[in-house]
């Protein structure tokens, strides 16, 4: 072995023949593709030097081909080597791990999510192409297979309860594509004065057949995949509860992994109960905040962009990413643990972040916090928490109550005339609270930040 | 005469379906008007309204999945015992000898895949903009809904009663006692008190509404047990009522009136 640290043997037979039928499935759904794009996408010029000939076409058919008999070949080797797992070759190599699992560090994580979030709004012409869509599945697919040669990864991702967030993932992003595939179609249509998709072909039809049909196939459908689903994997069941064995990492259930995330930047207060309540409220207030009449009842994304990529932002790399990253890449006392990183409970990670007060007091004025004699009057205690907090105070109210005004006259001016100052307050405060995660973030990436107000005798830390 | 049109013409059929086969135009409008289950739907519908790429499906799955997780779920409460002594070993019979045992699968993956059609109907919600007037206050409905998917996933999690169910509840509850003014360790809890006496204490705050002890105990397996299976699913169906109700009342799935 390459290692002498190897704790586990990264391949057996089962894997490799599982791999094997993976990739039996890839071949045929790219053999599939080949016989679409023979239909659809014509010839290119390919210039070989003269081999076929000068300029020679050939149909992009060939290419989805040559990749289909690709994995065909992949296929068979897996299938057929499954003898001795020890010796099999197609693994992930060392190489491209490095590189991965420095990219999923946490600051590269949440940094790369919005970028490519950006990215997709921009580029969102490019990417929901067909080709393009179908170019991204095989690319995401054969990362995970390759990636599942890998004993770590296929701890964490193959666990029965993270199967579902895996699968969510792949729907996530399949609806993401479908939406901006129908919008840039719509956007264009407007563009060019052509009726919308959704007025196109909308007569009224009856109700028996076409909807209850339509109904009872869903229903067919999902019932035999939660049959199926449940026959090839066992529901999880660990050992009895005891209350005095706690597992490390102890996580809640997968869904509100998201919100445990958050426990990183804010205390408990703050994360798993004013957050999550802002989010609800939020949730309900859109209706009512959303002053645009465009856009209700087709596919649109240039007729509501502020309200499309504000609701993106909150749902992908907020909400959506960071259950990825509370799910897949936190292990024991929550520390950070890279996709092909073993699981080490005694893995240190430093700590020595600063707060507001701190940076105030000993490094700006060079003297020590604020404290108050001991036995002195609950008043003299409260005023002097407040003196050593000051700037903090001072900074979470300018935040809540300066800066929406200040927005409401620059960035937020059309806004404001339009939605009226009470509309405008909970848009602008909903907007700070859902921005205060990301600010929190960054500011503890760069400046080690801790706590804004930090007074932990109230247990009020922000 | 054949055996089929035998039973169709019979008074016991006429007396359940009150009408002819839905196979012409007049008696496919009959039906929908005339069936307690279809009635739910419109007799016409707009196309796009129901056009699979535009609809996603999702909130109709979403309401399938309640649906199997009701009957999955009665099912398992056959079996299932909600004490200490019963709770870990019944489940462990559901997977080791008890016949129809998957329904604890089906019951777990559905719930799993419940959560994530809730999130994608409102994504589609969303995206197509059918929250906007007249509809604002069914998407409000469907937010409570939504709260409602996620606590009956949460309080199901703790019944199996092994170390991923209490551990789980004592991550997600352990938050409670920090809310403000009415957990122990919350900002303002300490100004809760009368005449020094305090009134929030791990005896008396949030976490102990919710868990019935100060940490995961046989009480709180009680208390999850009833909210999983009787208190919540009465609100959601109440709720899923009005919110189907309010589809037809405001003109279908979207689009202005």
């Amino acid at each position: 072995m390459e290692s002498h640290l190897q704790h586990n043997p990264d391949l057996t037979s089962s894997v490799i023949f599982g791999l094997g039928l993976v990739y039996m499935v890839l071949f045929v759904m790219n053999a599939a593709w080949v016989r679409r794009s023979y239909a659809v996408d014509g010839n290119f010029r390919l210039n070989l030097g003269g081999l076929l000939g000068k300029g020679q076409e050939v149909p992009v058919a060939a290419i989805w081909a040559f990749y289909a008999f690709m994995l065909l070949m992949i296929s068979i080797a897996h299938l057929t080597g499954t003898g001795s797992p020890q010796s099999f070759l197609l693994r992930m190599p060392e190489w491209m791990k490095q590189p991965i699992n420095w990219l999923s560090d946490p600051r590269w994580f949440f940094i790369g999510s919005t970028a490519v979030f950006i990215a997709m709004i921009v580029l969102r012409s490019v990417w929901t192409t067909a080709t393009a869509g179908w170019v991204l599945l095989n690319i995401s697919l054969l990362f995970m297979a390759f990636s599942i040669t890998d004993y770590d990864f296929r701890q964490i991702v193959g666990k029965p309860d993270n199967v579902p967030i895996v699968a969510m993932l792949y729907i996530v992003g399949f609806f993401t594509w479908l939406y901006f595939r129908k919008s840039v179609d719509n956007d264009k249509r407007r563009a060019e004065g052509r009726p919308l998709f959704e007025q196109e072909k909308n007569e009224k039809v009856l109700t028996w057949p076409d909807l209850v049909y339509t109904e009872l196939i869903c229903m067919i459908v999902v019932t035999a995949v939660l049959i199926a689903w449940g026959i090839v994997l066992q529901a999880p069941l660990e050992e009895p509860a005891s209350a005095a064995k706690t597992p490390n990492p102890s996580k809640a259930p997968w869904y509100f992994l998201g919100l445990q995330e958050m426990l990183v930047y804010f205390d408990p207060w703050m994360a798993g109960v004013v957050l999550p309540s802002v989010i609800l409220v939020g949730l309900m207030a859109i209706p009512y905040i959303d002053f645009n009449k465009l856009g209700n009842g087709y596919y649109t994304f240039n007729e509501r962009k502020f309200a499309i990529s504000t609701f993106l932002f909150g749902f992908l790399p907020l909400w959506v990413a960071m259950i990825v990253l509370g799910t897949f890449l936190r292990g024991p006392n929550w520390n950070f643990f890279s996709p092909y990183e073993y699981w080490d409970v005694h893995k240190l990670e430093l700590l020595n972040n600063v707060n507001v007060s701190e940076w105030f007091w000993l490094n700006l004025m060079n003297q020590q916090l604020p404290v108050a004699a001991a036995g002195s009057s609950p008043l003299t205690q409260i005023l002097t928490i407040l003196l050593r907090e000051w700037l903090g105070l001072v900074l979470v109210v300018a935040y809540l109550f300066v800066l929406p005004p200040i927005m409401a006259a620059t960035v937020f001016r059309k806004f404001f005339t339009k939605m009226g100052f009470l509309r405008y307050m909970v848009l602008a405060n909903l907007m700070l609270m859902m921005m205060s995660l990301p600010i929190k973030m960054v500011l503890r990436w760069v400046v080690r930040l801790k706590y804004i107000v930090a007074i932990p005798e109230w247990f009020f830390n922000i | 005469m054949s055996v089929g049109d035998y039973i169709r013409g019979s008074q016991i059929w006429k007396s359940i379906f009150r009408h002819p086969a839905p196979v012409d135009r007049r008696n496919r409008i009959v039906v929908m008007l005339t069936n307690f289950f279809l009635h739910l739907h419109p007799v016409s519908i707009k196309q796009q309204g129901i056009a699979l790429s535009y609809t996603w499906c999702m909130g109709g799955i979403t309401f399938f999945l309640f649906l199997v997780e009701t009957i999955t779920g009665v099912l398992l409460m056959f079996y299932y015992r909600p004490t200490l002594q019963f709770a870990f070993n019944d489940i462990l019979a559901l997977r080791d000898v008890t016949t129809l045992g998957i329904m604890r699968e089906v019951h777990r993956w559905g719930a799993h895949a419940m959560v994530i059609t809730v999130w994608l109907h409102m994504y589609r919600v969303f995206l197509t903009g059918s929250y906007k007037p007249p509809r604002e206050f069914n998407w409000v409905i469907g937010v409570l809904l939504l709260v409602l998917t996620l606590l009956l996933s949460f309080t199901g999690y703790l019944l199996p009663w092994d170390q991923l169910a209490i551990w789980a509840i004592t991550v997600g509850s352990n938050m409670a006692r920090a809310t403000p003014f009415l957990g122990y360790e919350g900002p303002g809890a300490q100004l809760l008190n009368i005449g020094g006496f305090d009134l929030i204490t791990s005896g008396s705050d949030a976490r102990f509404l919710l868990l019935g002890g100060r940490f995961v105990s046989e009480a709180t397996l009680n208390r999850f047990y009833i909210l999983h299976c009787v208190a919540i699913p009465l609100v959601v169906s109440l709720l899923i009522a009005i919110h189907f109700w309010r589809v037809r009342k405001d003109g279908g799935i979207s689009q202005p009136l």
